[in-house]
């Protein structure tokens, strides 16, 4: 091979060296004469030594391929339940290194920063393909708010730069802290979706990688039954490589909050519908320990981006400022400081409506400025059960739902109430439907707290909802059948080589 | 600073201290060995912020093209405010205790290749009078031990050659920064058991870009390893031999 000959791959999978080499070690098979000297490192040098004359051709292997290693503690779900016994981790940190399929005989599932609270990030007895090193901005046309991303670089990530250059992320969860691989798996909702839909309504296209080696770049025009399963797809159709967002034009990184306190359920309907119409964000906290008269108080918070800029002095950035830095003992955590809690916190709201202004972080964001807080359940951990219910029931089911749970007195600090929109869902499994959303944490305390869990579960079935993939740990395989019959469709669609530890659980699936 | 070389560039630690140079504008000069992981860091810098990110692959044992780093870096950026050089392997110890070869090329990677880079670089910023010239050691460097004594041997021999070199260009006004990690999370160390000591690479990257432009002299990342070092060293051989490190 003459000197300065572009390198290349031959399709045998060795690889010609011209004036340099992709990275890798290199066994050498042939060799060239005029060529070696000095293009290639001292230890091939060697190594060539005593070889044919003859050409040179060297077959690459992989310079150091990730270790899989068993998962340390940071491979758990938001939830810390269910707890898994063992499953390895496989770090992925370039696009163009592909994990080896060969050296992996157990299944494998993405993981991205472990913010489900369920199992549906977690694969017992198999591998995690930790995708937290695919972190990396590909492109940013700031003319028409596109940008291109790996899949592991989180929604904090792109606020930060996108923001000051007037772009937002146009669906925003609860928390920033997670990667834009996840949002997609679960085609995650924000408290805009009765104007945007969900995440995958703004996914322009992404990479897929199947195991069979294949890259597909999936979107709605093309590859688009691959694009419907793997939008809400659970991290079972293939690693997402990286994905195209189409961004939201803002004004300013702060909003106009305003925050409404109502007695009891039926209020929230009506402030609801007119909110939904006006205002770009609705949510509203619910009380879920109060009961009776009371059932269903809380306080709605309803917002729009301030879109010219504001006076200076004004705040536009939170901080992490507060942390749980370990488990807090369960005794903290009983029905009357939970009770004390709520009370206080809709003791606290204004009677009357006022108007502020808010940096994006405080109202997206509240919880994240306590990093770890879900430490504060201690080591059970806790559960989350997020349901959705269409129109035209929803109201009984929801009044059904906060009564049950009301009962039981096992409902804590945060429960969350919002209408979901008509925007249909692109993904085959999405959770996002037309309807009323609720979101109710609980703190694990073993089989009561499962058995409140299964009657809801009845309610909803019987509603003709659904129950959030993302939140759960325990719904019944029945139960999933019944929320999601596209699964039969979606079967088709997945990778044979991955799996979860949700999925076993709500198909039976052994492997 | 404005104009920045970066060596090793796909390196973890590098591409962090990378992007803190990106966010402030500065335009990069990215070399390491892989064009497509190069091209890939590349396009993040680009929408960080950087004014403009070119690139050089070559595998930097390929000592005879050190030169070339040079004249593309100058030809990219033309004045070099600030260099960091950051690509290195962490050989296995068993192996290289019985490979000759092995040990040899470990040397080759992380001292030869960067005594070499340096002496290119070196006779530049003593003409041009300023710049910062960053370099990632390690704290493995500051004693041998027995778990770890041929990776140590370069990162001390390298820690001892940039001492010299930051004697020789003070009074020239160009600036030499030692740098001595202690355990990161990188791919390097993908196969350790993570525990409390290690820290994140981007706190380390962040370090990095803060001691250039403070022109500090030697840093240890995070600071306690400063004090730990500082133990280590006072214990005499006869004693240190028999710890378990
Ligand atoms: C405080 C808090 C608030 C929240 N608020 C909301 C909310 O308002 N709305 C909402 O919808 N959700 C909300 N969530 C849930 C969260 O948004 C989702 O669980 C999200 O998917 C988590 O993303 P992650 O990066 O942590 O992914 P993980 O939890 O690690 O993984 C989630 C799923 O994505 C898959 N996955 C991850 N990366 C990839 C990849 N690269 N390729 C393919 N599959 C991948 C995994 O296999 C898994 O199935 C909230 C969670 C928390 C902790
Ligand atoms: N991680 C730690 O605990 C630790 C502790 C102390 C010091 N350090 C030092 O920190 C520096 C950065 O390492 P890291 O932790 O960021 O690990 P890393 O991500 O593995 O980076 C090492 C880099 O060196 C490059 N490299 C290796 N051999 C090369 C060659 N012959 N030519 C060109 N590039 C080559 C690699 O290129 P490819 O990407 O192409 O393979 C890789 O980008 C190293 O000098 C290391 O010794 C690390």
């Amino acid at each position: 091979m003459p000197p300065g000959h572009r390198p290349g791959y031959d399709p045998f999978g060795a690889v010609t060296v011209g004036t340099y080499a992709p990275s890798g070690t290199y066994r050498c098979v042939r060799f060239a004469t005029n060529f070696w000297d000095s293009t290639l490192p001292g230890s091939w040098r060697r190594e060539i030594e005593g070889m044919p004359a003859h050409s040179l051709s060297l077959v690459r292997e992989d310079a150091t391929p990730m270790p899989v290693v068993p998962a340390g503690p940071r491979y758990q779900s938001w939830g810390r339940y269910p707890r898994v016994a063992r499953q390895d981790v496989l770090q992925i940190v370039w696009r163009c290194d592909v994990p080896r399929w060969d050296t992996l005989d157990r299944s494998v599932l993405p993981f991205g920063q472990g913010r489900s609270y369920g199992d549906s990030c977690l694969n017992e007895g198999g591998v995690l393909l930790d995708a937290s090193g695919l972190r990396r901005f590909i492109s940013f046309d700031h003319d028409h708010g596109i940008l291109a991303c790996e899949a592991g670089v989180t929604l904090a990530e792109i606020l930060a730069v996108t923001l000051p250059r007037g772009w937002i992320l146009p669906v925003i969860p609860g928390t920033k802290f997670v990667s834009v691989g996840g949002a997609i798996a679960n085609d995650i909702h924000g408290k805009n979706h009765h104007r945007a839909g969900s995440f995958g309504c703004h996914v322009r296209n992404l990479e897929l990688l199947r195991s069979s080696g294949e890259r597909m770049t999936c979107s709605p025009e093309s590859h688009s039954d691959l694009f419907a399963a793997t939008v809400g797809g659970l991290g079972l159709t293939g690693l997402i490589l990286s994905a195209e967002l189409q961004l939201a034009r803002v004004g300013t990184a702060l909003l106009e909050v305003e925050r409404i306190r109502f007695g009891q359920l039926n209020e929230f309907f009506e402030i609801s519908e007119e909110s939904d119409a006006t205002c770009e964000h609705t949510v509203a906290w619910i009380d879920c320990l109060a009961g009776g008269r009371k059932l269903g108080r809380g306080v709605f918070h309803r917002a729009n981006h301030v879109q010219q800029t504001v006076p200076a002095g004004v705040r536009t950035r939170g901080t992490v400022a507060l942390s749980v830095p370990f488990y807090a003992p369960r005794v903290l955590l009983n029905r009357y400081t939970m009770k004390a809690f709520n009370t206080c916190y809709y003791g606290g709201q204004f009677t009357t409506t006022r108007k502020r202004l808010t940096p994006y972080e405080r109202f997206f964001f509240p919880l994240d400025s306590v990093r770890n807080w879900n430490r504060v359940y201690g080591r059970p951990g806790f559960l989350q059960y997020q349901c959705v219910v269409p129109p035209r029931v929803g109201r009984d089911a929801i009044r059904e739902i906060l009564e049950r749970t009301a009962r039981a007195g096992r409902g804590s600090f945060l429960a969350v109430l919002k209408q979901f929109g008509q925007r249909a869902s692109p993904g085959l499994l999405s959770f996002p439907r037309p309807g009323l959303t609720l979101a109710l944490d609980f703190p694990f305390q073993g089989r009561p707290t499962l058995a409140l869990c299964d009657d809801l579960d009845a309610v909803v079935a019987q509603a003709g909802g659904a129950v959030y993939p993302a939140k759960d740990a325990r719904m019944s395989p029945e139960h999933f059948a019944r929320y999601y019959p596209t699964c039969d469709d979606f079967l088709k669609h997945m990778d044979p080589r991955f799996s979860s530890s949700f999925w076993r659980r709500v198909t039976g699936a052994t492997d | 600073m404005e104009n920045v070389l970066i060596v090793g560039a796909t390196s973890a630690i590098a591409q962090e201290t990378a992007k803190c140079f990106a966010r402030s504008g500065a335009a990069l000069f990215l070399v390491g060995r892989s064009p497509d992981k190069l091209q890939a860091v590349a396009d993040d810098l680009s929408v960080r912020g950087a004014s403009k990110v070119g690139s050089l692959a070559v595998d930097l044992t390929q000592t005879t093209r050190h030169p070339e780093i040079l004249q593309g870096a100058r030809a990219f950026l033309g004045r070099i405010d600030g260099v960091l050089i950051a690509h290195g392997t962490l050989p296995a110890q068993e192996r290289a205790e019985r490979d000759r070869e092995y040990a040899a090329d470990a040397l080759e990677v992380n001292l030869v290749s960067p005594v070499s880079i340096l002496t290119v670089l070196s006779s530049y910023f003593y003409e041009q009078g300023t710049g910062c010239i960053a370099v990632i050691t390690s704290v493995a460097g500051d004693r041998g031990r027995r778990s770890n004594y041929v990776y140590g041997a370069a990162k001390g021999g390298l820690a001892r050659f940039l001492e010299g070199l930051r004697a020789r260009l003070a009074p020239a006004g160009v600036r030499v920064l030692t740098v001595k990690p202690g355990l990161v999370d990188t791919p390097m160390t993908a196969h350790l058991p993570k525990n409390l000591l290690f820290a994140s690479a981007e706190r380390v990257g962040k370090r990095i870009h803060r001691a250039m432009l403070r022109g500090q002299a030697v840093v240890y990342i995070p600071w306690y390893w400063r004090w730990i070092m500082l133990v280590l060293r006072s214990i005499p051989e006869p004693f240190f031999r028999r710890l378990p490190l």
